[in-house]
């Protein structure tokens, strides 16, 4: 809408005329300068600027929609109320139906906690036929970091829907729908994305899901400014594309160390700050998102995948709708599963807090082997 | 002041500076007989008009003349209602003060410290890390604003300025429920009488007048707000408008941060303007980010220096132990203060451990 070309606003002649002349074409031109700049640069007085700027403002701004309007359309046009059930029950319950539509969802995480067992579930989930609870649609699947096993994702649709996978045929069929692609830098994800876009309009895409985005952006920029910069147009973009097909996007973020508790202070809170200070326990590293507090921002639901003295944990860290819970949950041959459905309410700043406690390697090892086993012998 | 910085069009301003009028003083000191002789052109009157207004503007933010400065610039207009509509302009910031039921209630102890609740007429940004509750305190303001008047509230519509895609209707639904619950108890409190007690509003009352707008850029965003005076003016009643977030896109899509900055001023007053003329509330929600002060990263609001100029009164959400804090960073009558507040699924509410009870005022 920014683009909008002046000359076709319906503005009188004469001042259509004034904008042309100094290369202001659109309306994201004109509104890219003050009213103060723009009298400098047109040469003519405040109420005609003001009232040029009226006009064009009032074509170019967004329309108005009552929330009422906004409720009764999801209800309209949305048969699942928008939203992408992950079949666990609690987390379900908690996020009013699942993943909703339209916004951008992330999962954070240790290495090797279920992040990406959580997106090829949800994928395999999206692509079922409506009849099965599904959403009957393809899924897109950015897999930057080379992590996407389809024996894995069978073997999760064998375990979880064998109704539908033991049928001749259907597995095959269900894993067609699934479309990866394997960018290698942020360019190339730029393009596809670029590509997405259109294919959104044409096809039944009905997920993206992007793992990992941190890996995306981190690999290619060493100093914070720069990554802040690259990554501010793609989460712009993957927001409006999200809102304008709405469809779920579901991305992952790594974790990384960080020492000390600073930078989680403002500056009113120096005193207690101080004290803190000379507490040399502070000074443990802990685990906290890769993509720093600008990235966080922008996602609408945040899912904290941690381990605490062995046991998972699914954490509802960042949500509009939920109460902060936290579900434990283990890694199954049919994906990932709650261990309970009620939910332990977090209290206060804990549930961002990422742990991986416990989570030692060996029973990563006995579940790899076991997965291996499985695998061969089906 | 020099003459170089009023609002006028670089021709005119090159026909006062080519008449020898270098200062707003000696503007001042010259009747309008005498600056249209200077000039090639008419010179209106109403022009002249808008120079002392832009003065007074002056006068106000930066003080840079003294009263008697003020005085001779009236001498400019000689009809007495021009002159009165100055000193009405002048007089401004005096009728602010007029206290009159001029506040949005969030919820009990957050209005202790804030004097009553967020003040209309006033520019108030609220700023906290991702998953404080800043959306929250957004929805639930334009449910509060809409509490008839014999419960305490404002009885007004909300515009809501979505930049984020965060607003989820059905979670103003859950608020806007618990809202009506909420005046229902306290109804049956006060009045004893099960009759009155029926409040008669329905959730798609409340969600009926809370005009949303999704802005995906900043564009966008900048023709909202300009085009938001029109609307305001036919829609009546609006008494909130909630930006969140104000900074998002302005912090994707910029490589020039002068830009920024002017760009962010001038949207600023915009709002500041709205906010009086219609004596309505404006609450900016601004996100956080990381600043190296004194050999260390502290958290502060993000938009840089010259932004926290741009709001009346600033608050911050932070986590203090176990619970969520509001923190009063800046405001010009209130002192600084905290206090505890709490997320529930009914909405903003007091912290539990300070109060069980909920509180309507």
């Amino acid at each position: 809408m920014a683009n909008k070309l002046i000359n076709q606003m319906g503005l009188p002649k004469s001042i259509v005329n004034i904008f042309t002349a100094r290369n202001i074409i659109t309306a994201k031109d004109a509104l890219s300068h003050t009213e103060f700049e723009l009298m400098e640069l047109l040469d003519v007085g405040k109420e005609e600027v003001t009232s040029a700027m009226a006009h064009v403002s009032e074509v170019v701004c967004p329309p108005c929609q009552t929330a009422l309007l906004l409720l009764e359309q999801r209800v309209l046009n949305e048969s699942l109320a928008g939203h992408l059930s992950t079949r666990l029950k609690g987390l379900d319950e908690a996020l009013c139906g699942g993943i909703p539509f339209g916004v951008l969802t992330e999962l954070v995480g240790p290495a090797g906690i279920g992040k990406t067992q959580f997106c090829l579930k949800l994928s395999l989930l999206a692509s079922l036929p409506t009849n099965c609870g599904g959403l009957d649609g393809r899924v897109i699947y950015i897999d930057v970091e080379s992590k996407f096993r389809s024996k894995r994702l069978i073997e999760i649709g064998i375990n979880s829907f064998p109704e539908i996978f033991l049928k001749k045929g259907m597995a095959q069929e269900m894993a067609g729908r699934i479309l990866i692609l394997h960018p290698t830098s942020l360019s190339e994800f730029a393009e596809s994305l670029h590509q997405i876009r259109v294919s959104l309009l044409q096809q039944q895409v009905k997920l993206l899901i992007i793992d990992s985005m941190a890996a995306l952006v981190l690999g290619e920029h060493d100093s914070e400014a720069s990554r802040q910069q690259a990554l501010g147009w793609h989460v712009s973009f993957i927001k409006s594309l999200a809102e304008f097909s709405r469809i779920p996007v579901v991305l992952t973020n790594q974790v990384r160390s960080q020492i000390g508790d600073e930078s989680r202070m403002y500056s009113f809170q120096a005193q207690s700050h101080s004290i803190i200070k000379d507490n040399p326990a502070t000074y443990d590293s802990h685990l906290v998102a890769a993509l720093g507090i600008n990235w966080a921002h922008a996602v609408t639901i945040r899912l904290v995948l941690e381990a605490r003295s062995g046991q998972r944990f699914i954490k509802l860290a960042k949500s509009p709708i939920s109460a902060p819970l936290a579900f434990p949950f283990k890694i199954t041959s049919s994906g990932l599963v709650l261990l309970d459905d009620e939910g332990i309410e977090m209290k206060g700043p804990e549930i961002n807090t990422i742990h991986c406690q416990g989570l030692s390697l060996s029973t990563l090892a006995v579940s790899s082997a076991e997965y291996i086993l499985r695998t061969k012998n089906a | 002041m020099e003459v170089g910085m009023l609002p006028i069009s670089a021709s005119k301003r090159g026909k006062l500076l080519a008449a020898g009028y270098t200062t707003l003083d000696a503007i001042a000191r010259a009747s309008p007989t005498h600056l249209a002789r200077g000039f090639p052109f008419q010179f209106q009157f109403s022009t002249l008009l808008s120079f002392s207004n832009w003065v007074c503007i002056y006068v106000q933010k930066f003080l840079f003349f003294s009263p008697t400065h003020y005085l001779t610039l009236t001498d400019i207009d000689v009809s007495e209602s021009e002159a009165t509509e100055i000193l009405n302009l002048a007089s401004k910031p005096s009728a602010l003060e007029r206290p009159n039921g001029s506040h949005t209630a969030v919820v009990g102890d957050l209005d202790n410290i804030l004097g009553g609740g967020i003040k209309c007429k006033e520019v108030t940004e609220i700023g906290g890390v991702p998953g404080i509750g800043k959306t929250q305190i957004g929805i639930q303001l334009a449910v509060n604003v809409q509490i008839p008047q014999e419960y305490g509230g404002l009885g007004g519509k909300a515009i809501y300025i979505d930049t984020e895609g965060s607003f989820m209707v059905e979670r103003v639904l859950q608020i806007a429920e618990a809202c009506i619950e909420d005046m229902a108890e306290y109804s049956r409190h006060f009045h004893k009488d099960f009759q009155a007690c029926d409040v008669k509003m329905h959730p798609n009352n409340i969600l009926e007048n809370i005009f949303y707008f999704r802005v995906c850029s900043y564009t966008e965003q900048i023709a909202l707000i300009n085009y938001l005076d029109k609307f305001i003016t036919e829609n009546k009643d609006v008494k909130i408008l909630i930006v969140d977030s104000v900074t998002f896109h302005f912090r994707q899509d910029f490589d020039d941060m002068a830009l920024r900055t002017r760009l962010l001023s001038e949207m600023a007053l915009k709002l500041m303007k709205l906010a009086k003329k219609f004596r309505l509330a404006v609450v900016m929600f601004n996100q956080v980010t990381t600043k190296h002060i004194e050999g260390s990263f502290q958290l502060t609001l993000a938009l840089g220096d010259s932004w926290s100029h741009s709001c009346t009164n600033r608050i911050i959400l932070f986590w203090n132990g176990n619970e969520r804090h509001a923190f009063i960073d800046k405001s010009p009558s209130l002192k600084s203060a905290s206090a505890p507040y709490s997320v529930t699924t009914r909405g903003i509410r007091n912290s539990t451990s300070s109060c069980k009870r909920i509180k309507m005022m």
